[in-house]
């Protein structure tokens, strides 16, 4: 069972201003990870978008899909190994409008897990977006394999899916140096 | 189509490959009509640059015509276009402020890796120049997907020659930043090393600026002789100690403005970086390596220094005394080519500017190979080799 992330950040004694997600020479373990991104629209638009959970797999490279179940509750398909899929749901636990939304796996999943993004009014830059997501380290065979995908440099990951959410976002597409359709398919396997 | 794809070191062929098709919808194609070959492909080819893969299609210099277009693109079927080196997008922070080399979104997401790590933040993407700028196939093809296509490639009149605009695409602009970076003032002189294509536009754009000098330097005397027609007084460095020179020219103040040009062919990349500095700590390393170097030395107190040159990683020897203690300015970066096209554009049509005399070698895509061969065993005469698909084969 993972904690709420909401309370999460008390737990790290702060020793300076850099966000609790920032690589800090005594951190062991890292299952906190977080990344921020500037994207050059508005709060609103940002969130409305990312609030539809269904839109995730457009720029969330491990999402196959998200189906909402409804106004709180979805499930979740995240691409393991050897082309299988692992699923679960997850419930929003918290959210205010164009300001943030947090979601929380639900009892049961492979890989408990929370996730946390707010949108922060940046003036003329647009607007600060920050993910958070922390998971539990899972047990049993699938869970080792899904930990390992996790923890495959999951910090480069996050970032990489944060950088898709602002090219579509800005740009109104996924920027790709695929030059056929079938190579943009296999990108995107 | 065909393309030229490296292979490896001084190994490039005219390869058979895919069709590029529309994949995003502000994305075009286009059939090249002419593409050059530029200096730092010569880089490439000897296998400088890290992240090149068997296969990549080079060229970042390259026009033609639009054949097909996405939902979202501006430009129309069979309109003439001339494409920026630099791929991007036109809506970050960046691009609004016209710093379209600076593009957060020109390189595809996981490519952006790499330059976040070495430069702290990735910058646009190129075509045709390794996958650390975005693994993008190159204009040196019969045809090319163009990202971006309703920001990006500017639409020439109809009935312009080919040669007269091609070089929009990249040295042109990359030149006039360069004079536009020194800040040039009136009654100027000005130093530009390196009389390859950047330098040679640097030296057009620094006169019609307002320079009352511009003094070249280079060791190819074809070059310095073209250098010498557009009005520059030159200097041959392996027949004269340049410092000296510039400064008994210049009455011991030194230049106002110095230009390097040279980049990648004294510098490199990462590799030949690396080389440099073995070569320093063990006492090989030559003064041709130091134009950066020697520009700030020879700049006047209070002066300009523009950085055109490519520079990839650390420099040795960097004389950072100097540079503080004369209080000079450095501007550098690759060109925002965007920004630039419509105003040279103009220039070209009004005859302000010439662009033609550069091109020395016209070849068809089919001999590629041997362009690169000849561009890169001599560079005294070989100044620019235009490439024509529809060229039948020598």
């Amino acid at each position: 069972m993972t904690e709420d992330i909401s309370t999460r950040d008390d737990r790290v004694e702060p020793r300076d201003d850099a966000p609790p997600t920032t690589r800090k020479d005594l951190d062991g373990d890292r299952e906190l990870i977080g990344r921020a991104v500037t994207i050059n629209r508005p709060a609103a638009e940002l969130y409305a978008y990312f609030r539809d959970f269904a839109n995730l797999a457009s720029f969330m490279e491990n999402v196959e899909r998200v189906d909402v179940i409804d106004a709180r509750r979805s499930h979740w398909v995240v691409k393991a190994p050897g082309g299988k899929t692992v699923e679960w749901d997850a419930t929003v636990t918290d959210e205010v409008e164009n300001e943030s939304i947090t979601w929380q796996s639900d009892d049961g999943a492979d890989v408990p897990n929370s996730g946390r993004v707010t949108f922060k009014d940046a003036g003329a830059r647009g607007t600060i977006v920050t993910a958070t997501i922390a998971y539990d380290p899972p047990g049993g065979t699938i869970g080792r394999i899904i930990a390992k995908m996790f923890q495959r440099e999951p910090a480069i990951q996050a970032r990489r899916d944060l950088r898709r959410f602002k090219q579509l976002m800005e740009t109104g597409e996924v920027a790709t140096a695929a030059w056929t359709r079938k190579q943009h398919e296999e990108e995107m396997a | 189509m065909r393309a030229l794809a490296w292979h490896g070191k001084h190994d490039v062929r005219v390869d058979t490959v895919d069709d590029p098709e529309i994949i995003n919808p502000r994305d075009c194609i286009i059939k090249v009509t002419a593409t050059a070959i530029c200096g730092s492909d010569l880089h490439l080819y000897d296998g400088y640059i890290p992240t090149m893969q068997a296969g990549d299609v080079l060229g970042h210099e390259f026009m033609g015509e639009v054949v097909e277009v996405g939902a979202k693109s501006t430009l129309k079927k069979g309109q003439k276009v001339v494409v920026p080196f630099t791929i991007a997008c036109g809506s970050c922070y960046h691009c609004g402020k016209h710093q379209y080399s600076a593009c957060d979104n020109g390189l595809p997401a996981d490519n952006q890796d790499i330059a976040q790590e070495l430069y702290g933040q990735p910058m646009s993407g190129l075509f045709g120049y390794s996958h650390m700028t975005g693994g993008y196939a190159g204009g040196q093809a019969e045809y090319v997907r163009v990202p971006f296509s309703d920001v990006g490639p500017i639409v020439i009149p109809n009935g312009v020659e080919d040669e007269k605009v091609l070089f929009l695409s990249d040295i042109l602009p990359t030149g006039w930043q360069a004079a536009e970076n020194a800040g040039i003032e009136p009654g100027d002189t000005v130093a530009v090393w390196g009389c390859g294509p950047v330098g040679l536009f640097s030296v057009q754009s620094a006169f019609l600026m307002g320079a009352e000098r511009v003094i070249a330097i280079d060791h190819f005397p074809h070059r310095l002789e073209l250098a010498r027609k557009f009005g520059a007084e030159t200097i041959n460095f392996e027949q004269t100690e340049t410092y000296e020179a510039l400064m008994e020219m210049t009455g011991g103040i030194g230049p106002d403005a110095v230009i390097d040009a040279v980049g990648l062919e004294a510098h490199g990349f990462f590799v030949d970086n690396v080389i440099d500095q073995i070569k320093a700590s063990t006492f090989l390393g030559t003064d041709r390596t130091h134009s950066i170097r020697q520009a700030i030395i020879a700049c006047r107190k209070g002066g300009r220094v523009s950085m055109p040159a490519v520079y990839g990683g650390f420099v040795d020897k960097f004389p950072l005394g100097a540079f503080m203690e004369k209080g000079l300015t450095l501007k550098t970066g690759q060109t925002h080519v965007q920004h630039y096209m419509p105003a040279l554009l103009n220039a070209i049509m009004d005859g302000k500017i010439d662009t033609t005399f550069l091109i020395s070698h016209r070849m068809a895509l089919e001999d590629a190979p041997k362009g690169y061969k000849m561009f890169h065993d001599n560079q005294n005469e070989v100044t620019k080799v235009v490439l024509k698909p529809d060229f039948a084969a020598a």
